[in-house]
Order: structure tokens, then sequence, then C-alpha cells
């Protein structure tokens, strides 16, 4: 069978689906932000404490498949105590680097939303939690829809 | 909803019987002899989202490029009307496939999509008016919803919406309740593509009629399964595409009851659908050229006609026969995964569609670990999201089927399940 796969379900990102530490919900955060793919349902919120541009705290919570979830794991475990403007650099590479494998264009979004999130969460400080209905979202999130 | 729990009581008899056909019939498609990775033959059971095509419809494409590429209906030369013949002659076919009374009655579409919108935005915009109304079911297709939803907002005529039952078809005593003077259009799927639910058409039809109501039948996953009778059934329109049934991609229909779609005003404007054109005005082509405006899709239309004769030599009475038992294997045998749920109605009221879940995994990470087994099926909400928050869900993995399944396809497929749950369900 292709090592490929092998390696998406591997147990380490298993772990992080299944018993992620940090999966869960902030007391107060500064900055919170929800959406979904809405492609195949992928569902990540993460809320985010700050202090003086860096990041203090952070969880996520959603529900999702491995890829999407796990991505949201690793990505809070790598953020944490991290400059904002250097978490607002990273992109794919970074967050292909932290699953630690290659994958194909469709379940590259999975894995890119945590990070989206993330992001947009950091980049309206002042507006605590939007919902993803107010949110400004890129045209590549909407669903591609034909069966 | 109800999920479905039954013992298995296993008669592959009729199944076994069936499959000498279909071993032939696999003989005509060329993609199931390819491996999808070295040793892995695919294993194709996503026929609900587009069929796999026969070596002689994709001749046909090829066939018309070779021999006939021109310009419709615009040349006189000999290879023009050999095109302009050709495509007449598929609309022909289309014609007597689905009984219609003539091949005026038969628009050229890209697809079911088109045909809807072009119903709801041509004829809707016509005739809706505030205080109408449009009854759709809870289970429909995006492509049934999104334009009735569009239109209604745009002529403040309101959307209705046909409940159903806890078996997943569609709650008949509501339909009743709904209906009024007001109801204006009834826009049904022929069959669910996620819970299989065959709707009982005749029944919906004639109850719409009694209430002055037009019905509109999505045959996306109906037609290419059991075909239509549209004068049997006296639906008003009918959609379907041409990919879901052995045909190739970019080519549809719509059915119209001829005096309907004479009423009709078109809804792309240009060349070919004219009749004659002044700087300051146009008048319109008579139907069905009227809603073809462009070039339409010769070479699709003439391999849609191949794929009806493919079809027809079949036979549909064989076609659902199969799709029955193997329906049936296949809703009894997933039952043995640890923890899969089947939603929609009972194995003997379905179309070839079983979509299920399976506790704690998510169906994306189910269609890739299954797919390291050639098996190719789909996951997510399947262009139906109102009905998966019906069902509480966000998505669902269906496998869906054809008259070239077999029933070692659906085995192949629960042995990958039992794998998938084996390796990645970790029990809290
Ligand atoms: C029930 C139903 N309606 C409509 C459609 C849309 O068909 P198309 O994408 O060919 O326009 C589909 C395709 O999956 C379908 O299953």
């Amino acid at each position: 069978m292709s090592g490929f796969d092998d390696e998406i379900y591997r147990d380490e990102l298993l772990d992080h689906y299944y018993s992620s530490p940090r999966r869960g919900r902030l007391e107060q955060p500064d900055v919170a932000f929800e959406d979904e793919n809405p492609l195949c349902g992928d569902r990540v919120r993460v809320e985010v404490k700050l202090a003086n541009g860096t990041i203090e705290d952070i969880r996520f919570d959603g529900d999702g498949c491995v890829i999407s979830q796990a991505s949201a794991s690793l990505l809070c475990e790598k953020a944490v105590g991290k400059r904002v403007e250097e978490v607002n650099r990273w992109g794919v590479k970074e967050v292909l680097q932290f699953l630690g494998i290659q994958l194909t264009p469709v379940r590259l979004r999975c894995a890119l939303l945590p990070l989206k999130v993330l992001q947009v969460a950091l980049a309206i400080p002042e507006k605590k939690g939007w919902s993803s209905a107010e949110s400004p979202r890129s045209d590549s999130d909407e669903p591609r829809c034909a069966h | 909803m109800n999920e479905r729990t039954t013992t298995p009581v296993r008669d592959t008899s009729e199944l076994n019987q069936l499959e000498e056909r279909v071993r032939r019939l696999r003989t005509d498609f060329p993609i199931l002899a390819r491996e999808v990775r070295p040793g892995v033959p695919l294993v194709y059971l996503d026929t609900a989202a587009t069929s796999l095509k026969p070596v002689r419809v994709i001749e046909a494409l090829a066939e018309h490029y070779r021999q006939r590429s021109a310009n419709v209906h615009r040349g006189i030369y000999a290879i023009a009307e050999e095109a302009t013949a050709a495509y007449e002659a598929a609309r022909e076919k289309v014609a007597r496939f689905i009984n219609a009374r003539t091949p005026e009655e038969v628009v050229f579409t890209r697809g079911t999509t088109e045909s809807i919108n072009l119903v709801a935005l041509s004829w809707g915009r016509a005739n809706l008016r505030a205080g109408d109304e449009v009854i759709v079911s809870e289970l429909e297709h995006h492509a049934n919803l999104v334009p009735w939803q569009q239109i209604c907002r745009q002529t403040g005529a309101t959307l209705r919406h046909l409940r159903l039952t806890e078996d997943g078809e569609l709650d008949l005593d509501h339909f009743r309740q709904l209906l009024s003077e007001r109801t204006k259009m009834v826009a049904v799927s022929g069959g669910s593509n996620v819970l299989g639910t065959i709707p009982p058409l005749h029944e919906i039809v004639r109850l719409a009629h009694e209430a002055g109501a037009l019905v509109l039948v999505d045959g996306a996953q109906s037609v290419p399964h059991r075909g239509c009778d549209v004068q049997a059934l006296g639906c008003d329109f009918l959609a379907f595409s041409g990919h879901k049934m052995c045909g190739p991609e970019g080519i549809g229909v719509l059915y119209g009851r001829r005096e309907l779609l004479e009423a009709m005003p078109p809804l792309y404007t240009g060349g070919e659908m004219v009749k004659k054109v002044s700087l300051t005005e146009a008048r319109w082509n008579d139907v069905p050229w009227k809603f073809e405006a462009g070039t339409p899709p010769v070479a699709m239309a003439v391999a849609l006609g191949t794929a009806i004769d493919y079809l027809s030599e079949i036979g549909f009475s064989f076609i659902e026969a199969h799709e029955a038992a193997i329906t049936r294997y296949a809703y009894e045998r997933l039952q043995e995964v640890p923890g899969l749920r089947i939603w929609g109605p009972p194995a003997d009221r379905r179309g070839a569609v079983v979509s299920f879940s399976i506790d704690g995994l998510h169906p994306h990470d189910v269609a890739q670990f299954v797919d390291r087994f050639g098996v190719a099926v789909r996951a997510g909400h399947h262009c139906a999201q109102p009905l998966h928050e019906l069902l509480g869900l966000r998505a669902t993995t269906r496998a869906s089927f054809y008259f070239y399944n077999l029933a070692e396809e659906v085995d192949r497929l629960v042995e990958a399940l039992q794998e998938t749950v084996r390796k990645l369900v970790r029990r809290l």
C-alpha cells in the first residue's frame, strides 16, 4: 500500500486528532475566530490570548478530518510564544512542515484551514470573536459543488 | 432520522446470475481495465457523481470530430449538414427515450443544473409573483434548491419545503397540506443522491396538478437508472445530465411541455436562437432552438445519443434488477462494519446509493483510507447541505452503483472499511 497515506494516518497525527492537549477553550481569549471548509465540513475555532504582540496562550476546538484537526493542534503547539508578525508570515510551507507530510490539493485545504482561521483572528484584535458569517472570506474558500 | 440495523439475511443467487452479464458489460469500459496504482485495480463506486463511459461513447465523440467537425444549422456544405443531422438525430433519440411528444420538447443544455436554472429564470421570472409558492423537498440537491431560492427572492414568491419522514422519504401528508391555489411549481428529485430515496413521482404529479401547480422533476439520479416516460408521468419539466448515464459532460436535457416552452422567454440571447434580427430588435426562433443560443455542444449531444442507444440495448429491466440486488447486498454487508450507520430508506425502497457514517471517523478520512484499496467513494455533503443538517451531520461517505458494479467490489469496500476502522478508530 502507498506509504503516502500511512504517513497521514501515522500515530503521531492520530494522537493530535484524538487527544490534543491544545483542544479546548480559553477563559478569556483576546481574539477568537471560527470558520469551516465548506467543501467537506471541517470546522475549526481558534482562541488566543495575547501579550505585547506575542501569542501567550492558544486553544482550538472543532471537528473534521484527521488532517484539519491535527493541523490545528500542531499549529497551536508551534504558535504559542511566537510573535504575531511571525505567525502572520506562515503559509503552506510551514503547515506542511508541522504536519511532516505531503498533501494533495484537496487535503491541503483541510490542512490550511486552522492557519487561515488563526490569521483572521490575529488580524482583528479589536473585534473579539467574529462569527464566520461576518468574516471577510476569500473566494477560494467557496464550495465547489458539481455532483 | 432512522438508522438501519437489520440482521443480514443474504441470498446472492439472484445477483450471481445477473453478474454473468455484468462481467461482459464491464469489458465495454476501458477505465475498468486500469489500476489506480500498481497492483491496485479501480473499484468505482461513485456513479452518483458521474458514471463511467463505455468505449462506444468515447468513440462517438472522437468520430464526430474526425468526420463531422462543423458548426450546426449554419453551413450548407456536406459535413455541416451531416453535423446538423447528427445533432438533431440525437435530439430525436432523447425524445424517444423519454417518450416526449415531439423532439421540439427537448432542449439541449449543459446539464441538470443549467436545465433547472433555465426553468427557474425563464418560466419563474415570467410567472411567479408575490404570494405565489414554490415547493421543493428537504432532500434536494443544491441544483434543485438554490435556483428556486434565488427566483423566489427576486419575484417575491415564497419557497416552501416538503418535509421528510423518519425514513427519509417524502411526507405526502405534509405535501397535501402545503399544496394550495398559491402553489405554482413543485420541484422535486426523481431520486436522492444522498439517501437513495425514490419519491412517488406519479402521486406527486397527480396531487400537484389537482392543485393547479406545475411539476419539475430533477431526473439527474433517476433517468440514468430507471428512465422516464414523461407522458405516462405527466410531469411538466424534466431535467437530467448526460454524464451520469454513460454520456459525456457538458450535455444535458431539459424536457418541457411544448406549450410551456413556447410561452417562456429565452434565457440567453445571441446567435442561433433568433429568426430575424434588425439593429433594434429580434424575433425568437422556434422551440427548442430559442433556448439554445450560441454554438451547442454538438459532439456531446451526439455521444449522448450513443449512450442512450447503449442503455436501451442493456434495458432498464436488467439495470433495475441488478441495481436492486447489488444495493441490497451492499446494504447488508455494510452493516458488518463496526459503528457504521446507513442513512435513508430500507434497502428495498431505495436507488443504487448508500450513504453512511462511521462512529469516530470523519468521512474524508474514510474516503482517503479506502482509496488505498482502489475504492472510489465520495465524502462530503454531496451538494445537499440542508439534508445533512437535518441528519445532524456535516458530511457522509457515499457509495453508489451502476450496472457495471460487481458484488466483489462491494466486498472490497467492506474489507477496506473494516481495515479503516481497525487502523484509525481509537476507542477513547
Ligand atoms: C439529484 C441531483 N440533481 C442535480 C445534480 C446536478 O447535476 P449536474 O452537475 O450534472 O448539473 C446532481 C448531480 O450530482 C444530482 O445528483
